[in-house]
């Protein structure tokens, strides 16, 4: 170490203006990324504040809250028929989306040529994600609600919120049915296996679970969708308990705008305990499409050593 | 003989088999028809709200005037529509001009975009560029919360904490800081209301007491409510796909430039952004498109007043807010508000197409980049 | 001339079939040393990547570090500009003298330091910039293109590798435009325009044909006047052609022969050096 320029040896280099310029992109780029944070703190704070006003100043009764169908009277407004009308619209959702989501997959993945009208299905895929959900609503309006006459009722809101969600259950089915390791398929087709026998016995029940999962990720979009309902023709108040299908109604997301929208501060109260449940029932759909991913990705190492 | 007929058989005349073939083809056929359901879906949205909308300027849908001999008469001229400053189409002396509410959708695309993309982009460079991996970790999820909030939820954070507190904030001690006549009504927090305001209603009373104060009032609804509320809506949207189209940027790149001696702020602006620029625009545009079409918490943030104005304190209405303000079911059919629906529907319905299209052409080039 | 090769250099070319050129040897005396690992240890986690490296590297001399891929010859190279710091569960134990001061001591910044070592990569990495922008972009970035002529500083670079002459009507095409050997010389031009003491090359031919690779071959040769080159090569032939000493890693990140190159290839002292270079091993 005879040879040392020692302390020296990086004095020509002058780096003080530099690190500062990098400690203060550093420091803006820390504060934007918690700007994001902040404001879902805010804005939970924010829900679960007005509910704690709802339930002490305003005395809401949770057991009412629950149970109870609207009413333009807050004092005795309940949350039961919206909660009633979602669940019923998310079945109905689920059976119109589902079977065309994934038949479209299929044939996608296992049957379509590369051709013009294969590369126009995949494009207008993408082009049908970017459609503003609200565009769903006025075309089941026209169409379904007072062309074919169904009226403003629960299937009519169902098919608008089927045709938002099918392109996001596509993508991830095409993603699941594509993951099948195509050896199992060979093994299939090699025991005489026809291609509809090797894709319902083999290639579906591998892909399902992601499928699956893509699926209840696309109804939680499809139960907080609020704008295509109210295009389809909901309650202002969900009064009474749907009985079916063909009931008129208000879900829980419709109800609470209209709940949001009123000026009686008791209304929003009301709005924000309906957000509470709105936002639960997220959660159990997030749960168990976690869930599932693990499920499958831990059978997808078994499988693939 | 007999043998070879028989074997011949065995392999390709056989009943089950052939029966299996045919489920084979109408299987087939079957999914065929759910692939072409999604097209027919496009081709319905564009068919039906053109069909409509021509009631709104003629007087009858296209397939009533085609199909049933219709006689369509001109009710809204393309010039009123497109150059008219005052949109009140079911008003008692009712006026078209689309204007209004056309610049309140620009008004609030743009507005959030001057939030969410700088703010996206930036938490994307730290994502991408600074954050450790535990942090990353931690805060891509609270991200993909903030994306799966429902938009109705966004509205509601708008109409009781982020107009009231946060635009009269910014109303109070900003803009007019000495306190003249700022006038806030619609307050979230039960205790300001008393102290500010006991008396006012919503509705007649916020214009009375608007019109009384000299100065910014800002009303339960307001032009900079909504901008902040889809700007916050949609930094998930840019943050992510930014980040995404900064990770593709290879880190041989990176390399090279430290090698060189940069510093993380160099590599990050001078290597990283412009490497991954074009899939960094189209984050922007999926964010505006989306902003363009986003409707539940611009209604409840913005409002629906359709006001020509650059006032951010000014209540205005989107063109989404208006359609949700006129949607009425089944009971409104053969009105013109109606119709009205429709013209504003497809407007909007070719405002996102173009803005899908160009982030097509983007995403395309960004691939090609790095093929 | 060849002072240091053995005292019957036929019979042991024979034996290793490499042949050392003459020329490239250099009058042997040893300039000072530029560099010097003590106890030089590194881990990627649990996994020993370097194993208590000690080594000088004299001025002004090529250096080759040959060995078995996993030998470690390129995390030694990383560590000697600190890019090991990028990898997140890299540990280094020891010391590393630039000019005998420590660059793993607290006051030194990594990026001072690495303004005074460039690096040359694998694979040929320009930035998707035009050619005049990539070779200008050290001396951007460092804040220096008020000091000096840019475009005589792009100029010179690339006349120093070997480039000039090819592009020199094209600098405002990109840099992706180029050949992989054009590109590589162009990544050198870049290291070289902010010029540095020491240019650490990664294997920098191996992505490249024989025709580019010879190209870059004779540029070290060139390039050694001005700067010290320490090159990673598994291409022992390579080795043998073009530097001045020689350092065998073997597999666990153990440095196990540094000698004149002649010696390390004509008359190794290790026996698995030996079998390593013959290709009994590795």
């Amino acid at each position: 170490m005879s040879l040392g320029r020692g302390e020296e040896l990086f004095a020509d280099i002058d780096l003080r203006r530099e690190k500062l310029h990098n400690r203060a992109f550093h420091a803006i780029l820390v504060a934007a990324s918690l700007f994001g944070l902040v404001m879902l703190v805010l804005l939970i704070l924010d829900v679960l504040w007005e509910s704690y006003q709802g339930l002490t100043v305003f005395q809401i009764d949770l057991v009412q809250f629950l149970t109870q169908p609207s009413s333009s009277r807050a004092e005795r407004a309940g949350f039961g028929a919206s909660i009633l009308a979602s669940i019923w619209l998310m079945v109905l959702t689920a059976i119109l989306a589902f079977f065309l989501a994934v038949g479209c997959a299929l044939y996608l993945v296992e049957y379509a040529p590369r051709n013009r009208m294969t590369r126009l299905i995949e494009a207008n895929l993408a082009n049908l994600a970017g459609v503003p959900s609200i565009v769903y609503g006025l075309l089941v309006l026209a169409l379904i609600v007072n062309d074919a006459g169904l009226g403003s009722v629960i299937l009519a809101g169902a098919i608008a919120l089927a045709l938002l969600i099918v392109p996001i259950i596509i993508v991830a089915s095409i993603e699941a049915i594509r993951a099948v390791p195509s050896g199992v398929r060979d093994g299939s087709y090699a025991m005489g296996a026809t291609k509809w026998q090797t894709i319902r016995r083999v290639v579906l029940p591998q892909a399902m679970p992601g499928i699956l999962t893509g699926t209840i990720l696309a109804l939680a979009r499809a139960i907080g969708e609020t704008a295509p309902l109210i295009m389809v023709g909901t309650m202002l108040h969900a009064t009474r308990y749907p009985d079916g299908p063909f009931a008129s109604f208000s879900a829980m997301p419709t109800q609470i705008y209209n709940w949001t929208y009123q000026a009686d501060r008791m209304f929003n109260g009301l709005a924000a305990l309906g957000i509470v449940v709105l936002l639960i029932f997220l959660v159990v759909l997030y749960v168990i499409a976690g869930y599932l991913r693990k499920q499958y990705e831990a059978e997808g190492t078994l499988t693939n050593v | 003989m007999s043998t070879e007929t028989q074997s011949e058989s065995g392999i390709s005349g056989d009943d089950g088999l052939e029966s299996a073939h045919e489920a084979n083809r109408r299987i087939r056929r079957l999914l065929f028809g759910c692939a072409a359901v999604t097209v027919a879906t496009t081709v319905a949205i564009f068919l039906v709200l053109f069909d409509n909308a021509a009631s709104y300027f003629f007087g009858a849908r296209v397939s009533e005037i085609l199909f049933a001999g219709d006689a369509f008469e001109r009710t809204v001229t393309f010039i009123e529509f497109f150059t008219g400053t005052r949109w009140a189409p079911d008003h008692s002396t009712p006026a078209h001009g689309v204007l209004p509410i056309v610049w309140g959708t620009l008004a609030i695309t743009i507005g959030a975009g001057l939030v969410s993309i700088p703010i996206g982009t930036a938490t994307a460079l730290y994502l991408s560029e600074y954050a450790s991996t535990e942090t990353r970790n931690r805060l891509k999820p609270i991200l993909e919360v903030l994306a799966g909030i429902p938009t109705i939820v966004y509205g509601y954070f708008a109409v009781s904490f982020l107009t009231p507190v946060v635009v009269d904030g910014i109303a109070r001690h900003l803009v007019d800081p000495v306190g003249r006549g700022v006038h806030a009504v619609g307050t979230a927090l039960p205790g300001s209301v008393e102290i500010r305001n006991a008396e006012v209603h919503f509705g007649d009373a916020v214009v009375a007491a608007g019109e009384s104060m000299i100065g910014i009032t800002v009303g339960r609804y307001s032009m900079l409510g909504g901008i902040l509320v889809v700007g916050v809506m949609t930094i998930p949207m840019v943050s992510s796909i930014s980040e995404d189209a900064m990770q593709a940027v290879p880190d041989e790149l990176r390399n090279g430039a430290y090698a060189l001696g940069a510093t993380k702020y160099q590599v990050s602006t001078r290597i990283v952004l412009p490497a991954a620029v074009s899939g960094i625009f189209a984050s922007y545009i999926l964010a505006l498109s989306r902003a363009i079409g986003e409707t539940m918490a611009v209604t409840l943030g913005a409002g629906f007043n359709a006001n020509l104005t650059a006032n951010p304190f000014a209540e205005i209405m989107t063109m989404t807010a208006y359609l949700v303000s006129m949607a009425r079911g089944t009971s409104a059919v053969g009105t013109v508000e109606y119709q009205s629906l429709f013209a504003v529907g497809l407007l909007l319905f070719l405002m996102t197409l173009t803005m899908n299209l160009l982030n097509d052409r983007l995403k395309q080039r960004f691939q090609e980049v790095y093929r | 001339m060849s002072s240091n090769m053995t005292d019957t250099p036929d019979e042991t070319l024979i034996e290793t079939g490499f042949e050392v050129e003459a020329d490239r040897t250099h009058e042997q005396t040893d300039t000072e040393a530029i560099l010097q690992s003590e106890n030089l240890s590194v881990n990627y986690g649990d996994e020993q990547a370097l194993d208590d490296v000690t080594i000088e590297i004299p001025e002004n001399r090529v250096t080759a570090i040959i060995g078995p891929s996993g030998c470690g010859k390129s995390t030694f190279l990383r560590s000697i500009n600190r890019m090991n710091d990028r990898i997140r569960s890299c540990a280094v134990d020891g010391e590393l003298y630039f000019h005998g001061k420590n660059v793993y001591d607290d006051d030194v910044d990594p990026v001072a330091l690495r303004r005074k070592i460039g690096q040359v990569f694998q694979a040929p990495n320009p930035f998707p910039k035009s050619i005049y922008d990539n070779v200008a972009y050290g001396l951007r970035i460092q804040g220096r293109d008020d000091e000096v002529d840019l475009d005589e500083a792009v100029e010179r670079a690339l006349r120093g590798a070997a480039l000039w002459d090819e592009v020199s009507h094209q600098l405002d095409s990109s840099g992706l435009d180029l050949s992989g050997g054009q590109q590589q010389r162009l990544c050198i031009a870049r290291a070289i325009a902010t010029d540095p003491e020491v240019l650490l090359m990664d294997e920098p031919t191996s992505a490249l044909d024989p025709v580019a690779a010879s190209k870059i071959e004779d540029l070290i040769d060139e390039l050694v006047e001005k700067y010290t080159v320490v090159i990673v090569t598994h291409n022992m032939q390579q080795a043998a052609r073009i530097s001045d000493k020689t350092a065998v890693f073997l597999t666990g990140g153990e440095l196990v022969e540094y000698d004149d190159t002649a010696t390390v290839f004509e008359n190794p002292a290790d026996s698995r050096v030996e079998d390593y270079i013959t290709g009994k091993f590795g």
